[in-house]
């Protein structure tokens, strides 16, 4: 009973961080799912977007303003990726490596030398914040945080629908095809590395200001936790939600699942230090279900009456 | 029309697996011509066609299309000109997307794609209408992700991407080789019709000795890197296997005696 009483209470915190969350799963899609690569920026680029805003808004920069900077701050490094893996033929995956390894050089510098730095909710107009996760009203972080989500995806689905929205999808799909079809796969990748690593930032730096601080250790594991997000909300929704919108919004619960596994198991008395431990298996479990399925537990086909096969003696 | 001049190509260069593709190869296609492309393994003849396609760089020589020099042109800018229908019936669609999706992606070659609708209700109709030329009952399977679709089916799909906006050249390398006979039939017959009828300029690759007299206005041989046979007009009209095997038996017995 008292574990039901801490894991309610404890239950809006873990949907409204899952929530943020989600938004930077979104963006981590868009690389590993649409494009098909392994983009390892996001590990730097989910502290950029929170030091980007909270440094801006201690000197007084609107929140709406700090939030387009973190955004464009994310879209930098995942071009600065991008350029690496294209331009300079480098596999995306230490692209994205060395641009992380950058990044915690640049978050420093951007937080002037200092590991981590708090903004405070009465001084400050946040959008999002710890305090009112249990408030009923329009400033609830689950709420505001449900607001970007359908936003971002209705944008999202805009813009896989334009015609160089398709073209990016199909680079992802198939390069060899969308060369052909006269598409420039590079620039799409660069492009796409952007949109993800913006997207990334903006999470980030909604993820600060729910906790009050931004922490250069910020992104340590991210892409871990995005990825959790993705294949949770795959192997979950695959197959009732085909439409592309729906498959963004499965990756939005995904996260916010894994924020409510992760919440139990903690309230059952989980040490939160074995907490990468634990986002480590439960990923390995959700990435190994579907080979699993399709290796163990293929359906027994039905043999027509009348063909059954007899093995030859 | 396509002019190639002087082209060279040697694979893995200063290794012991050197290979020296295309030699010194020179080739003139007239407006309207329809030319098949046979000759051994080995013989250089799809590295021609990728090398017109600009999947890889010549290292010598200069390729003109319509007049335009295009040999420094990368993969994706000279796809403007070129239609292409690949071996490998999974390399020509995208299998995640629809098959009107990946008609529209095709319907936008060589045009900028921006922001606009992806594909439009107007675009949908002609589509269908195209589809159903085809005759393989696509037109009623619009939405349908490719990857469901059969190798002869996404053959004959890709054939019509590569046609949807009239290319300057198109290049079909061995597009039949992953079917089997009866859908190969059927897909060369497609292939026969669009020709005719946008009056093409074709290179095809094949392996079909058979196929490759039956169809087309010339015949050109390959080996070892060059054109070895070029055969047009009325003597490849009445061009036979038997004739076709003999000189192909000569060409490779004049190869290795000069070697």
């Amino acid at each position: 009973m008292e574990f039901l009483s801490a894991l309610l209470s404890a239950l809006p915190g873990a949907v409204a961080q899952g929530l943020i969350w989600g938004l930077m799963a979104i963006g981590v899609y868009i690389t590993y799912k649409v494009l098909d690569l392994a983009d390892l920026t996001v590990d730097g680029t989910m502290a950029t977007g929170g030091a980007v805003c909270i440094v801006l808004m201690t000197n007084g920069v609107n929140v709406w303003v700090a939030l387009a900077c973190a955004f464009l701050a994310g879209m930098l490094a995942g071009f600065v990726t991008g350029v690496l893996h294209t331009f300079m033929g480098i596999p995306a995956i230490l692209a994205g490596i060395l641009t992380q390894l950058a990044l915690y050089s640049i978050n420093l510098r951007i937080m002037d030398s200092k590991a981590n730095m708090a903004i405070n909710p009465n001084n400050f107009d946040l959008l999002v914040s710890l305090r009112n996760v249990r408030a009923v009203t329009l400033e609830n972080p689950i709420f505001v945080a449900a607001v970007f989500t359908i936003v971002v995806i209705a944008l999202l689905y805009w813009f896989f629908g334009t015609a160089l929205g398709c073209s990016i999808r199909a680079t992802g799909a198939n390069p060899n095809m969308s060369r052909a079809q006269g598409i420039n796969v590079n620039r799409n990748k660069v492009l796409g590395l952007m949109i993800s690593n913006g997207l990334v930032a903006l999470a980030s730096a909604l993820y600060c200001q729910y906790q009050g601080f931004a922490d250069v250790q910020a992104g340590r594991g991210a892409i871990v936790i995005g990825l959790a997000a993705v294949i949770i909300g795959e192997v979950l929704f695959s197959r009732i939600f085909h439409n592309f919108a729906l498959k963004l919004l499965s990756v939005a619960l995904g996260a916010v699942i894994y924020y409510v596994v992760i919440q139990i198991v903690l309230t059952a008395g989980l040490n939160t230090n074995d907490l990468k431990l634990i986002t480590a298996v439960v990923v390995a479990i959700f990435l190994a279900l579907p080979y699993w399925k399709s290796k163990y537990f293929r359906g027994k086909m039905k043999v027509p009456a009348g063909k059954e096969v007899t093995p030859h003696a | 029309m396509l002019e190639l001049k002087q082209i060279y190509k040697t694979f893995n260069r200063g290794t012991v697996n050197e290979k020296r593709a295309i030699d010194g190869l020179n080739l003139t296609l007239e407006e309207g011509d329809f030319v098949t492309v046979i000759g051994g393994n080995g013989a250089g003849k799809s590295t021609i066609l990728n090398l017109i396609a600009g999947v890889f760089p010549v290292d010598a020589g200069s390729i003109r299309l319509n007049g335009t020099d295009v040999t420094n042109l990368p993969e994706h800018k000279r796809a403007k000109y070129l239609g292409r229908v690949f071996q490998d019936p999974m390399m020509g669609t995208a299998a995640t997307m629809g098959i009107e999706e990946n008609l529209a992606l095709a319907y936008r070659r060589g045009k900028s794609r921006g922001l606009r609708k992806g594909i439009s209700n107007d675009e949908r109709k002609l589509y269908k209408e195209k589809l159903s030329i085809l005759g393989l009952g696509l037109e009623d399977r619009m939405t349908s992700k490719v990857g469901l679709l059969s190798g002869g089916q996404r053959q004959a799909l890709t054939l019509l991407m590569a046609t949807l906006q009239k290319p300057d050249l198109l290049l079909l390398d061995e597009h039949t080789a992953a079917l089997d006979p009866k859908t190969t039939d059927k897909v060369l017959q497609i292939t026969e019709n669009i020709v005719a009828r946008d009056h093409l300029t074709t290179l095809m690759v094949t392996h079909n000795m058979k196929n490759a007299i039956q169809y087309g206005n010339r015949l050109i041989m390959m080996d070892a890197g060059r054109v070895v046979v070029d055969i047009r007009g009325e003597e490849k009209k009445n061009l036979t296997v038997r004739d076709l095997l003999d000189k192909f038996h000569l060409e490779s017995d004049r190869m290795l005696l000069s070697e």
